[in-house]
């Protein structure tokens, strides 16, 4: 099938408006006879439920955490993009466009880009109302720094903290939604299915993780705000309770899942220490403002202290290959160079898996304390996990699994082929193509949930009946009875290994296989690994307690069973594209100098994958990309 | 240089276990065994938990979710001290390097009145929510709003009201305070929103209504210990406290008035 974005006609400058002008709305009086679930309550569900709440929806927003407060979205540290151009530097939403459609290696969709860029300006001017305490100047202005992929400074943050920032001010606007009475929070619940009547989204089904009881919730609108999947790697810088489940699920009741092959590796995390590790630890992009990153140049300096390697046995890799953008190269970019350098020997610290981030040079010009000041938190929490002072010796770091660009596919209106299913944020697909950029995710994030779905939805509403369908309906029953079917089968399987085990070895099969460079055999490996790893663990999985409680290696045996059945899809989405591009390398894909060779001939479409049952091979659906705006064009950051 | 530190450590460790709401509760023993110093404190509960898999004993119930120390989620009392012996820090931070080979550690849940345990070390803090809910915001609409540098903000004030907005929520204040008060954490959100002219214009109305949601959820008062100042992962100051003091007296001699009904 081809898929249509629905993407309104006319001047790309004018779409959003025009759009905006022929949509349905729903009367403000009518708004509370319509019940909307917002599963996730992390920047974008947040913002989505606190304006939909506001709107007068009647709004339900689920969390698996405690508190709404503490969706992952809390731990990016770097920033938010805007195009602002306060610092009058040659910035604007077409830049903020053109450098977003670039930076995905030209595989997003313009219109949903250009959109975020035009409403990227009142996420700011929002934030700052709820009291958000951006960095400011002695004037009082807001201040702005760079990140990579781009050659202006438009990125505003509070600290290292912009992400806890910004969703406490989502989570404030919730709170008073949820004071008003406008939205019901239901935390520490998770999703486990979708359920769709009669092709429409109605509601979802869900464990609560105090009681272990199932619930089943209607709604007349299902919004999926649940964010990324890589913890698919096992080792990522998410948060341990992340995952695939909420999105898998919704996919296997129909919805398609686009471009799961494209996942983005960080360049500057802490490496590795050891097998116990649970989770990387991410140093924000941010540092690369400010940092150098070099490996030593001859393999025998590997072991030795890096303040004894002279400075002209040091290669300032990115630098060197990269001029123009230097250290702040885009991420997939960036990731590469560290991988090239440790593939080739030349690696630091333990497994020779780590290149240098150093600050000398700027602690030489500017002053320790500015450095301290920029990124105090950042050197501290280095410390913390190493046991090394950044000020005095150069961090260690290494590229670790860290967002996905890939999720349900959405059209304009952000509503995925399910009608009256929505998808926001890292969740969905739309705006980052193949890469993204740093600072862009918290801008989808809320633009999504303050700005888009309120539009958007209200159209589809507009067409149907509220509470028509309720928890009375069979199709309620089924799914709560599905869900608990499967949670017995896990409990009683009573074999001998651990989820953590399996789930390490899925990670290793994928970083190995599905990770920053991927081979047709590599992949082929892994399709023939997955399956086997799968079939074992429902044999062999050890889940002890019962399902009537608290118990949290029956949530972590549900989160890798759906990560053992999305991983094959991932694994044949890599394997089909037969191109590089962003974050998705193919070594048969490369240049002469090793850069990512796309093929836009035959692969300039998103990918939406149908689930077509566990064992069988998914089906294509492809959404062709045309580029109006911007000139598809070899990208290049030399 | 550091991390690569690779002699072990053999613990024991004294668990909270309690099943759940209604049971009593006692401290278990358990062994922890060949944990390295680069582990950081939940990764060797991890260990263990995959022990006790293996023998078939329940494991360990924590909460956690981000362990970069930012979420808020884990919540333990370590020897007796709130996120344990290191400052400035959460659990999930708390590296064993802190410890040596032979040391017992203590590990319980944070214990105050208002936050019921839920199992082992696994706690209720709804509490905290519904105090930001009661007027933990500013009242702005999405959309409608001015420039965000239309009002500038004077550094020295953004800075602190940064400082004040570091907190996560993890309630370590109300664990260490021998009243279980939480004057921290309530004080911290009356300065952060306070001390911005986006959120001062609704600062009486706030902090009165913070501070009756605070005493309604059974938190006990402030008599000035400064544990709360002193186990705060974010190093949250006291000086809050007194600030937020000074707001809520300005509040009483003259009340603003109440919007009438229907206005
Ligand atoms: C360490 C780190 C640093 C980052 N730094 C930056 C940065 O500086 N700038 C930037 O732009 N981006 C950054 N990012 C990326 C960005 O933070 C995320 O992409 C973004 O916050 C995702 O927001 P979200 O609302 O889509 O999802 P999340 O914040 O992940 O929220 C997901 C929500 O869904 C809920 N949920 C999930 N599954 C279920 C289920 N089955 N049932 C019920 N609820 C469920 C969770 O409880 C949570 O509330 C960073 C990411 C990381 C990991
Ligand atoms: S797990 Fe997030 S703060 Fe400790």
């Amino acid at each position: 099938m081809i898929l249509n974005g629905n993407c309104p006609t006319g001047p790309i400058t004018q779409k959003w408006d025009k759009h905006r002008q022929e949509m349905k709305l729903v009367n403000p009086a009518n708004k509370r006879k319509f019940k909307v679930l917002v599963v996730g309550t992390g920047l974008a569900g947040g913002a989505a439920a606190a304006t939909l709440g506001e709107l007068g929806y009647n709004v339900e927003a689920f969390c698996y955490q405690d508190s709404a407060r503490r969706a992952h979205s809390i731990a990016a540290q770097g920033g938010i993009n805007a195009a602002k151009n306060y610092p009058n530097d040659g910035d604007s939403i077409f830049r903020l466009f053109y450098d977003t459609v670039k930076g995905g290696d030209f595989r997003a969709r313009e219109a949903d880009v250009y959109r975020l860029a035009t409403v990227s300006n009142n996420i700011i001017d929002q934030c700052v109302a709820q009291g958000v305490p951006f960095a400011r100047d002695y004037a009082g202005y807001l201040d702005n720094r760079s990140f990579g992929g781009a050659q202006v400074s438009r990125t505003f943050y509070a600290r290292g903290q912009t992400g806890q920032q910004l969703l406490i001010g989502a989570y404030q606007a919730l709170s008073r939604q949820v004071k008003a009475g406008s939205v019901k929070l239901k935390t520490r619940r998770e999703m486990l299915d979708l359920v769709v009547v009669d092709g429409e989204a109605k509601g979802i089904t869900c464990r609560n993780l105090v009681t272990g009881e199932i619930e089943s919730f209607w709604g007349d609108a299902v919004v999926l705000c649940t964010g990324g999947y890589v913890n698919v790697f096992y080792l990522s810088t998410n948060a341990m309770g992340c995952s695939v489940t909420a999105g898998w699920k919704a996919a296997k009741k129909g919805a398609f899942f686009a471009n799961p092959c494209y996942t983005q590796i960080h360049p500057t995390c802490i490496p590795q220490s050891g097998d116990h590790q649970s989770k990387l630890t991410l140093m924000s992009e941010s540092l690369r403002n400010d940092g150098r990153c070099w490996a030593p140049k001859k393999k025998e300096d590997c072991n030795k202290k890096p303040g004894d390697i002279a400075e002209e046995d040091r290669d300032y890799y990115l630098e060197r290959k990269y001029p123009s953008f230097g250290n702040l190269a885009p991420r997939d970019i960036a990731s590469r160079a560290a991988k090239e350098q440790c593939d080739d020997g030349r690696g630091v610290g333990p497994g020779a898996r780590g290149v240098y981030l150093d600050f000398a040079a700027s602690i030489n010009r500017l002053g320790e304390d500015k450095i301290r000041e920029r990124y105090g938190n950042l050197f501290d929490m280095y410390e913390k996990i190493t046991d090394e002072n950044a000020y005095k010796v150069p961090m260690r770091i290494y590229p670790a699994p860290h967002y996905s660009m890939g999720g349900l596919w959405v059209d304009y209106n952000c509503m995925s082929n399910i009608p009256g299913l929505f998808v926001l944020g890292e969740a969905n697909f739309s705006v980052h193509g193949a890469n993204r950029l740093g600072a862009s995710a918290l801008m989808q994030g809320l633009a999504d949930g303050y700005f888009v779905i309120p539009y958007t939805i209200a159209n589809y509403l507009a067409r149907i009946t509220p509470g028509k369908i309720t928890t009375d309906h069979p199709e309620f029953k089924a799914s709560a009875e599905a869900a608990k079917g499967n949670l017995d089968r896990l409990l009683n399987v009573n074999g001998k290994k651990s989820v953590s085990e399996f789930h390490r070895e899925l990670g290793k099969i994928m970083w190995e296989n599905v990770g920053m460079a991927r081979s047709d055999a590599s992949l082929k490996d892994a399709l023939k690994r997955i399956p086997e790893l799968r079939d074992e663990f429902w044999n062999n999985v050890k889940v002890t307690g019962s399902g009537s409680e608290v118990n949290q290696q029956l949530e972590n045996a549900w989160r890798v069973a759906d990560f053992l059945e999305f991983s094959e899809l991932m694994t044949r989405d890599a394997l089909h594209r037969e191109e590089s591009c962003g974050g998705h390398f193919r070594v048969e894909h490369q240049t002469e100098d090793g850069e990512a060779m796309r093929n836009d001939a035959d692969f300039c479409y998103a990918a939406a994958w149908e689930f077509k049952g566990v064992d069988k091979a998914p089906e294509l659906h492809k959404e062709p990309l045309t580029f109006e705006n911007v000139e598809l064009a070899v990208r290049s950051y030399k | 240089m550091g991390g690569t530190a690779t002699t072990t450590m053999n613990l024991t460790l004294h668990v909270w276990r309690q099943k759940d709401g209604n049971d009593k509760g006692c401290l278990e023993q358990y062994d922890a065994k060949d944990i390295s110093p680069d582990m950081s404190f939940l990764e060797m509960l991890d260990v263990v938990n995959e022990d006790l898999i293996k023998q078939g004993i329940e494991p360990i119930v924590f909460d956690h979710d981000c362990r970069e120390g930012i979420c808020g989620m884990c919540s333990q009392m370590i020897n007796g001290i709130a996120h344990g012996p290191d400052e400035l820090i959460t659990a999930c931070q708390l590296h064993m390097r802190k410890f040596k080979d032979g040391d017992s550690i203590f590990i319980e849940p944070w214990r105050a009145r208002a936050f019921p345990v839920l199992k082992d070390l696994m706690v209720d803090r709804g509490a905290l929510d519904r105090i930001i809910q009661s007027y933990g915001y500013t009242s702005a609409k999405t959309g409608g709003v001015p420039d965000g540098n239309a009002i500038p903000v004077g550094k020295q004030n953004a800075d602190l009201a940064m400082d004040a907005a570091a907190c996560i929520g993890c309630g370590a204040c109300v664990a260490s305070c021998p009243n279980a008060s939480a004057m921290l954490f309530v004080s911290a959100k009356i300065g952060h929103l306070g001390m911005l002219p986006q959120g001062e214009v609704e600062a009486a109305r706030r902090v009165r209504a913070m501070v009756a949601q605070m005493d309604a959820e059974g938190f006990g008062n402030c008599t000035n210990h400064y544990e709360c100042e002193a186990n705060c992962p974010k190093g949250i100051k006291a000086t809050f406290i007194s600030r937020m003091n000074r707001e809520l007296i300005k509040t009483i001699p003259c009340p603003p008035r109440e919007a009438k009904a229907g206005a």
